[in-house]
């Protein structure tokens, strides 16, 4: 199983032919990826080493059998390939695209609202099933098959809470980076409830941070809907209010948004909240071993 | 990474804050009233304006904080020799760490009420939020934690729009009750939403919104926010930004393209990507150091960035060790050690550096560091050790 990619992925990467479109496409296909097609404008009947290029999604779609995409243009077109794969028919969207205006994210967030769509990002690594699909930035070496969820709003500090589960003898099912927007399409609660339906699944680390109240919708979520433990990790302890960490939505707004209120929101569910990324994976491996 | 437009940052993402007077200019624009006013940089360019406006009129210290009037930084002047005077007092005072440089002298205002009015950018419900109360003038989360019957809250879809009901039910669910108010409020409130989306706002706020005594209702203040990931396509608002009001670190590493946000410790960071940052610095913190700044090298890391960033740090008086925490997934560990021998011997840089590489080609970036025989190099394996070592470090 796993969630949002896996084996059956056939995946086109709008921006193919742009060098970070092509260098992880290619990566991704090297990881086992099925990437059947790419698209940009205007470069309709190229190929990138073997993989057909084409002028439009739609395309794509009837002359592949694509059901995914992944998005590497520009931020300015970012949000037009959005809706271009959704239009399209494709139910699997993964935008990695960094900057796209936080009003555009309204607008799409309430476009697919009522859609069957799964839209990751943007602004995100990714997501990685490992052993079955990789789509993303996501570096796939560094983590193995297993039975670990892993879902964050940041991609390197992933990385490293996924280096400490690897090191301790521990897998992931599915690692869902959902970017680190204000506004992004798919939320911790989505990416919950998804893993709540996944046989491979068995635990669940959720990498949270500063801004928003997205850990605290998360931790109502875990209370009413999980049946499957939950170890969570928040970042920006030390973060000064108004300063915007990185991330465009890592910020805390006068009072509202902490890594201290997110972390006794959780803790009040009776999730156990890591210190560090280390004591984060050690907690996991407790509840690996029962 | 090698397209810069999909991942490197070459626009910091976050909110930019805008001046009083570029708010009002905004609103002005917009077709929202305010009252007439003028920039001053000077003690005598404020009498200037006074004079040409008309007194009496106020002094504003234009900051990008809150708290100018508690500070002394708003003053009412009734002659122009008066607002001269007033503008010498105001000019060149620290409120909150911000010292003030510029001036809007405005025509005072006679005010019968004070209401509130704003439109935010609500991350949480996905949609613009209107605020409506008519008890403005003071904060609005005191209201909203003292009276919240009082405060009118209302989403907008953003597919939608704002519809006229809109309007309607923020001046009724107010109390707002004379029909003149009634009406204006709710032009401002349909100007106010053509104003947050034409401009990409994150926050549109008009505290007060004031009615005269004749019954005519303006915008006394403004807090106008815009999205910077939006202002590659609005030139007009990139204009706006003030790059002099932040802190000269951060305006030095802005220059650079570099993410750095300035703290108040003796621990340089510098971490790749914000989330791995953010938790370096929280370790720092956990073993008992204070951590100097934040500073994301981003996705990419190669060695010209890591010789940026490390300018901007120990431009920092107060460092005193700096710790190196990076996870290779793009980012190679060997580019990032290339990056630090050659800061190091550009730089000359003498505080410890404590680095700690995994991932993609860390052995290789180890290697490197290791056969560099630089003194000040200490290499640690994890994340948790190298934190303790430049802790120790930045101590003895």
């Amino acid at each position: 199983m796993a969630i949002v990619v896996d084996t059956e992925t056939r995946l086109v990467v709008q921006g193919l032919t742009g060098s970070e479109g092509r260098f992880h496409g290619l990566r991704n296909r090297s990881h086992g990826t099925n990437v059947v097609a790419g698209v940009t404008p205007g470069k309709g009947g190229q190929d990138v080493e073997g993989i057909p290029v084409f002028d439009t999604v739609a395309t794509a779609m009837e002359e592949t059998g694509a059901n995914a995409s992944m998005i590497f243009v520009p931020a300015p077109f970012a949000t037009d390939a959005m809706y271009e794969a959704v239009d399209a028919g494709i139910r699997t969207v993964v935008c990695i695209t960094e900057g796209v205006p936080a009003h555009e994210m309204l607008r799409i967030h309430a476009y697919l609202r009522y859609r069957d769509v799964v839209l990751v990002g943007p602004n995100c690594p990714g997501v990685l099933s490992p052993g079955k699909a990789n789509v993303g930035i996501i570096p796939a070496e560094i983590f193995r098959e297993g039975s670990v969820g892993l879902v964050s709003r940041s991609g390197t500090l992933t990385y490293q809470i996924g280096h400490e589960l690897t090191q301790l003898g521990l897998g992931n099912s599915t690692i869902v980076g959902i970017g680190g927007d204000p506004v992004v399409g798919t939320s911790f609660v989505d990416v919950l409830a998804l893993f709540e339906a996944d046989p491979q699944t068995e635990q669940v680390v959720i990498v949270g941070e500063i801004g928003g109240d997205e850990e605290e919708k998360a931790a109502a979520f875990i209370e009413a809907e999980l049946s499957k433990p939950v170890v969570a990790y928040i970042a920006g302890f030390t973060a000064p209010p108004g300063k915007t960490m990185g991330h465009a939505g890592a910020i805390i707004s006068g009072s509202a948004g902490t890594a201290q209120g997110k972390k006794e929101a959780l803790e009040a569910k009776g999730i156990r909240v890591g210190t560090t990324p280390t004591e984060t994976a050690q907690l996991v491996a407790e509840l690996a071993r029962g | 990474m090698a397209d810069s437009r999909i991942c490197a940052r070459d626009t910091l993402a976050g909110a930019v804050d805008l001046y009083e007077y570029q708010g009002k200019e905004l609103f002005r624009r917009y077709g929202i009233p305010v009252s007439n006013g003028m920039l001053a940089t000077s003690p005598a360019e404020a009498r200037t304006a006074a004079q040409e406006l008309g007194p009496p009129v106020v002094v504003k210290a234009q900051v990008l904080t809150g708290g100018r009037g508690k500070a002394g930084g708003i003053k009412l002047a009734d002659t122009a020799v008066d607002a001269e005077a007033r503008a010498k007092e105001i000019l060149g005072m620290d409120i909150r760490g911000h010292v003030v440089s510029k001036l809007w002298i405005e025509k005072a205002s006679d005010i019968a009420r004070e209401y509130y009015l704003s439109l935010t950018f609500d991350r949480s419900a996905r949609k613009p939020l209107f605020m409506f109360t008519t008890q403005g003038g003071i904060d609005i989360e005191e209201v909203a934690r003292t009276s919240p019957d009082a405060l009118v809250r209302l989403h907008v879809d953003p597919l939608a729009g704002f519809q006229p009901w809109h309007a309607r039910r923020l001046v009724y669910d107010g109390g707002v009750e004379d029909p003149g108010e009634q009406k204006q409020i709710a032009a401002i409130a349909g100007k106010l939403f053509e104003a947050f989306v034409g401009c990409e706002a994150m926050l549109c706020e008009i505290n007060p919104l004031i009615v005269t005594p004749h019954g005519e209702v303006r915008a006394l203040d403004s807090k106008f926010t815009v999205d910077d990931n939006a202002l590659f396509r609005r030139p007009e608002l990139a204009e706006m930004r003030d790059l002099a009001a932040a802190d000269p670190l951060e305006a030095l590493a802005r220059e650079k393209g570099v993410t750095y946000v300035k703290l108040d410790g003796e621990v340089g960071v510098l971490g790749n990507g914000a989330g791995l940052t953010m938790s370096t610095v929280d370790v720092v913190t956990f073993v008992g150091g204070r951590p100097a700044n934040f500073c994301d090298l981003g996705g990419g890391g190669d060695a010209r960035g890591v010789v940026d960033a490390l300018e901007v740090i120990t431009r920092d008086p107060q460092v005193r060790a700096i710790f190196f925490n990076v996870f290779g997934g793009i980012t190679r560990c060997d580019e990032v050690a290339r990056g630090i021998l050659q800061a190091v011997e550009q730089m000359g840089i003498e505080e410890p550096i404590v680095v700690r590489l995994d991932g993609t080609n860390a052995e290789e970036g180890r290697r490197i560091l290791r056969d560099s025989g630089i003194q000040n190099l200490h290499a640690e394996a994890t994340m948790l050790d190298g934190a303790r070592r430049a802790v120790e470090l930045a101590a003895g």
